[in-house]
C-alpha cells in the first residue's frame, strides 16, 4: 500500500541528462526504484550517457514508449513551468517538481492547467516523494528511511529528514513521505496528502510539518478534526510541528512561502489550531519521534 | 524586491495607471525646482524610504516636529520641508526604533480628496489566483481592516485563462459605492494596474489610499510595489530600481553569494541547510534559552567557498557569541560542508565556540574530516544535543 508511489511506479525524468537529473536518477535507481527513461529536448533517440536508459524529445513520446506514470522535474526555474505544463498535456498521472525559484505567476498558470486534468502535482521547491524500500523520487537521502507505519507530509525538505531519522530511530519507520514544497502556489497541499494517508491501511500514524505563512496548516487541522478524529473515524494519531516561531514578521525566511504577512499565519496561531484539532504538537523539532511514541502509547 | 513610491508611480504611469504629477528630489534645491514645475498651489513633500507609516512617523532629530509626509502651500515651504527631511532619520512603526535615513523626497502635486479607498493586488495562496482586494477603509492598514471589519474587504479572484474582465472591476466599483463617472475611471485604473502586475511580475501592489477626487477622477495617492524575486531574471531593467542602502549590509553581502540570510538580534550565529531546518534551528535555540543572531540557509549545493562566505558574514555580526552549524545532508554533502568549515576556520581565525552537527549524505566522511582537522570544534550528535551545547557555550562565555 503506502501512497502515491510503490514498486510498480515507472519513473521518467525531465531534465534527464543534466547534472541534477542524472545524479538523482542514478540515486533513485540505486535505491531500487523503477526508472524507465527521460526527456531532454534535442537529445531524443539517444541513450543516457551513464544510465543506459532512453532519452526522448518530448514527454508524450517518453510516456508512450516507456509507459511512465510518474515524472520528476529537475529543469531550471526559468523553464520548469513549461516542463510541468508539458507533463500535464501528456497526461502523466503524477508529476513531481523539485525545482526551486519558479516565478509565482508561472505557477498560477500551471495551477489553472491542473484543474480538470489527469495529473496530480507535488511541489515545486520540494524534496519529492518516497515509499521506503519501493520507490524514491527526488533528492532525499535514501539510507535514513525504513519501511514502516508513519506517514509524513512536510513543507520543508530538511525537516522531513529530521522526522524520518527520528521515526526510524524510534523503530517506527515510514509508510511514505511527501514533501509538498515551500512555495506559496503549489500542487498538492496538506489536505490532499492527509486524505491519502487517512485512507491508507499501512499508515497508522501521521506527522505533519508546516511553517509560517499561509493558512494551509489551519485548514488541514480543521480537516483532521472532522475527518480523522471522532467516533467512526480513523483516529490515527497525528504529531505536528510548525517552524518559524522565532521568525520576524514580514521577512521571507528562505522559502518563497515562508513569510508572516499578518493574521493567522504565525507559528503560534498554527500550533494552537493544531492542538485544538487534536493534533499533538511537538515543542521542539528534535522531539518529533518521541512525541509520536508518546502518542502511540495513548 | 521593494522599490520606492516615486519609482512605483513612474512605472505604473507607463501602464496607464492614474497617478499625480511629481518629481524626485535629492536636495532642497531640487525640491524647490520640482515644486516650480508643478501646477500648485498645494504640494506634498514625501520622504522616500522602504517602509510604511511615513506620515505618522517622526524624525529622530526632531521627535516633536512634523511627520515624513507634509502638505505645503508654497514653493518655499516645499523647499523647507525637503530641507527638514533629507539626511534625517525617519522612525515609523515599520522601521523599528533605528529608523531609516531619508536620502530623497518626492514632491507631488496636491489633490482635492473627496474619498479615500484601498486597492491591493496579490497572489492569493488559498485560490492560487491573482486577487484584487478593495476596501472603503482607505488609509488604514489592510491587515487591521481584515481583523476588525472583514466584511469591508471586497475581493475579485482573476482566472488566469481569461484574465481580467470589465465585470470584475465594475463589481468592486459598485461595492465601494462609486457612481457616475467614477465607475469608468475606476475600471480603467484597476485594469491598468492588473496589466502592470502581470507584465512586471509583481508580488504585491498596494494603492493606499486610492482617492476619488472632487472632479470624480480615481487616482493613486500612494503606491507600494514589490516584485517576485524569482521572476527578476526576465526583467533586467528593474534591477536599476534596486536601492541597496535600504538593505542590511550583511544581508546584501549574503545575497551576492547566493546565501539566504536574514539578520536577527540574538547571540548565536546559525548556518543550516534548508529553510525549514534553518527556522527550526532558530526555534530550538530559543527553546533552550538563548536567541538566534540570524537565519541562514546555505543551500543544497554549498561548497567550501560558500561555507567560508557564510562564516565570514555570520562572524561580521559583533553580537555573535557562538556558532551552530546544523546540516542534514540531502543534496548537500557533509564532507563538502566539513571541508568548508575547516577552510573557513583557518582563513577567518574563528574566536567564538563552534558547535557542529552533521547528519545525512556522507556523514561519516564529514565527521572524520572535522575530527582530523585539529580544530576546537564541539561535535553534536543530534539537533537537541547541538542546541544544548551551543547554548551552554554561550552561557559559559558570558
Amino acid at each position: 500500500m503506502a501512497i502515491l508511489v510503490d514498486k510498480n511506479t515507472k519513473v521518467m525524468t525531465q531534465g534527464f541528462t543534466g547534472a541534477q537529473g542524472t545524479f538523482h536518477a542514478s540515486q533513485g535507481i540505486a535505491y531500487g526504484s523503477n526508472y524507465v527513461g527521460g526527456v531532454t529536448p534535442g537529445k531524443g533517440g539517444t541513450q543516457h550517457p551513464s544510465l543506459n536508459l532512453p532519452v526522448f524529445n518530448t514527454v508524450a513520446e517518453c510516456r508512450e514508449a516507456t509507459g511512465a506514470d510518474a515524472s520528476v522535474i529537475y529543469v531550471p526555474a526559468a523553464f520548469a513551468a513549461d516542463s510541468i505544463l508539458e507533463a500535464i498535456d501528456a497526461e502523466v498521472p503524477l508529476i513531481i517538481c523539485i525545482t526551486e525559484g519558479i516565478p509565482v505567476l508561472d505557477m498560477v498558470k500551471v495551477k489553472r492547467a491542473l484543474d480538470g486534468s489527469a495529473s496530480t502535482l507535488v511541489g515545486p521547491n520540494c524534496p519529492g516523494v518516497i515509499t521506503p524500500d519501493a520507490c524514491k523520487i527526488g533528492i532525499m537521502p535514501g539510507h535514513i528511511f525504513k519501511r514502516g507505519s508513519v506517514g509524513i507530509v512536510s513543507r520543508s525538505g530538511t525537516l522531513t529528514y529530521e522526522a524520518v531519522a527520528q521515526t526510524t530511530a524510534a523503530g517506527l519507520g515510514q509508510s511514505s513521505a511527501v514533501g509538498i514544497g515551500g512555495d506559496p502556489v503549489k500542487g498538492m497541499d496538506f489536505i490532499d496528502v492527509l486524505e491519502l494517508f487517512l485512507a491508507d491501511e499501512e499508515t497508522k500514524s501521521l506527522i505533519m510539518i508546516g511553517e509560517i505563512g499561509g493558512q494551509s496548516e489551519i485548514l488541514a487541522a480543521e480537516y483532521l478534526k472532522s475527518e480523522n478524529f471522532g467516533p467512526g473515524k480513523p483516529n490515527k494519531p497525528v504529531v505536528g510541528f510548525i517552524a518559524g516561531a522565532t521568525a520576524p514578521p514580514g521577512r521571507r525566511m528562505g522559502h518563497a512561502g515562508a513569510v508572516i504577512s499578518g493574521g493567522q499565519d504565525t507559528a503560534v496561531a498554527k500550533m494552537e489550531a493544531m492542538a485544538a484539532a487534536g493534533i499533538l504538537v511537538a515543542d521542539s523539532p528534535a522531539s518529533l519521534g518521541s512525541t509520536m511514541v508518546r502518542a502511540l502509547k495513548g | 524586491m521593494n522599490i520606492h513610491e516615486y519609482q512605483a508611480k513612474e512605472l505604473l504611469r507607463r501602464y496607464g495607471v492614474a497617478v499625480l504629477e511629481g518629481h524626485v528630489a535629492w536636495t532642497a534645491d531640487e525640491a524647490e525646482a520640482a515644486a516650480k514645475k508643478l501646477p500648485g498651489p498645494v504640494y506634498v513633500v514625501k520622504s522616500q524610504i522602504h517602509a510604511g507609516g511615513r506620515g505618522a512617523g517622526r524624525f529622530a532629530e526632531d521627535p516633536n516636529g512634523k511627520g515624513g509626509v507634509r502638505v505645503v502651500k508654497s514653493v518655499a515651504d516645499a523647499k523647507a520641508a525637503a530641507e527638514a527631511m533629507i539626511g534625517k532619520t525617519l522612525v515609523t512603526k515599520q522601521t523599528g526604533e533605528a529608523g531609516k535615513v531619508v536620502s530623497r523626497v518626492y514632491v507631488e502635486d496636491g489633490c482635492d480628496i473627496k474619498r479615500e479607498l484601498y486597492l491591493g493586488l496579490l497572489v492569493d495562496r488559498e485560490t492560487s489566483r491573482l486577487t484584487i482586494m478593495a476596501s472603503t477603509e482607505g488609509g488604514m492598514e489592510i491587515e487591521e481592516v481584515a481583523e476588525k471589519h472583514p466584511e469591508k474587504i471586497l475581493k475579485a479572484a482573476i482566472d488566469p485563462a481569461s484574465g481580467i474582465s470589465g465585470f470584475h472591476a465594475r463589481k468592486l466599483a459598485f461595492g465601494l459605492g462609486l457612481e457616475g463617472k467614477q465607475v469608468g475611471s475606476f475600471v480603467k485604473f484597476v485594469t491598468s494596474l492588473y496589466g502592470a502586475f502581470q507584465e512586471l511580475d509583481c508580488a504585491i501592489v498596494e494603492i493606499n489610499p486610492l482617492v476619488v477626487t472632487g472632479a470624480g477622477d480615481i487616482v493613486a495617492l500612494d503606491a507600494k510595489v514589490s516584485f517576485d524575486d524569482s521572476a527578476l531574471y526576465r526583467h533586467k531593467d528593474l534591477e536599476a530600481l534596486r536601492d541597496d542602502t535600504e538593505m542590511d549590509p550583511k544581508e546584501l553581502d549574503a545575497a551576492k553569494h547566493e546565501l539566504n540570510y536574514v539578520a536577527l538580534d540574538g547571540e548565536i550565529g546559525c548556518m543550516v541547510n534548508g529553510a525549514g531546518l534553518a527556522m527550526a534551528t532558530m526555534d530550538i535555540i530559543k527553546l533552550y534559552g538563548s536567541s538566534p543572531a540570524n537565519f541562514l540557509d546555505v543551500g543544497g549545493t554549498a561548497d567550501a567557498a560558500r561555507v567560508t562566505e557564510a562564516f565570514r558574514i555570520i562572524t561580521s555580526d559583533a553580537n555573535v557569541k557562538a556558532i551552530l552549524v546544523n546540516i542534514f545532508g540531502g543534496i548537500a554533502k557533509c564532507d563538502m560542508i566539513a571541508t568548508g568549515i575547516v577552510e573557513a576556520s583557518k582563513n577567518l581565525s574563528l574566536e567564538v565556540p563552534l558547535v557542529v552537527r552533521l547528519e545525512g549524505t556522507n556523514v561519516e566522511l564529514g565527521k572524520k574530516i572535522l575530527a582530523e582537522s585539529g580544530l576546537a570544534i564541539i561535535p553534536a550528535d543530534n539537533l537537541a544535543d547541538a542546541a544544548q551545547k551551543v547554548v551552554a557555550a554561550v552561557k559559559k562565555a558570558a
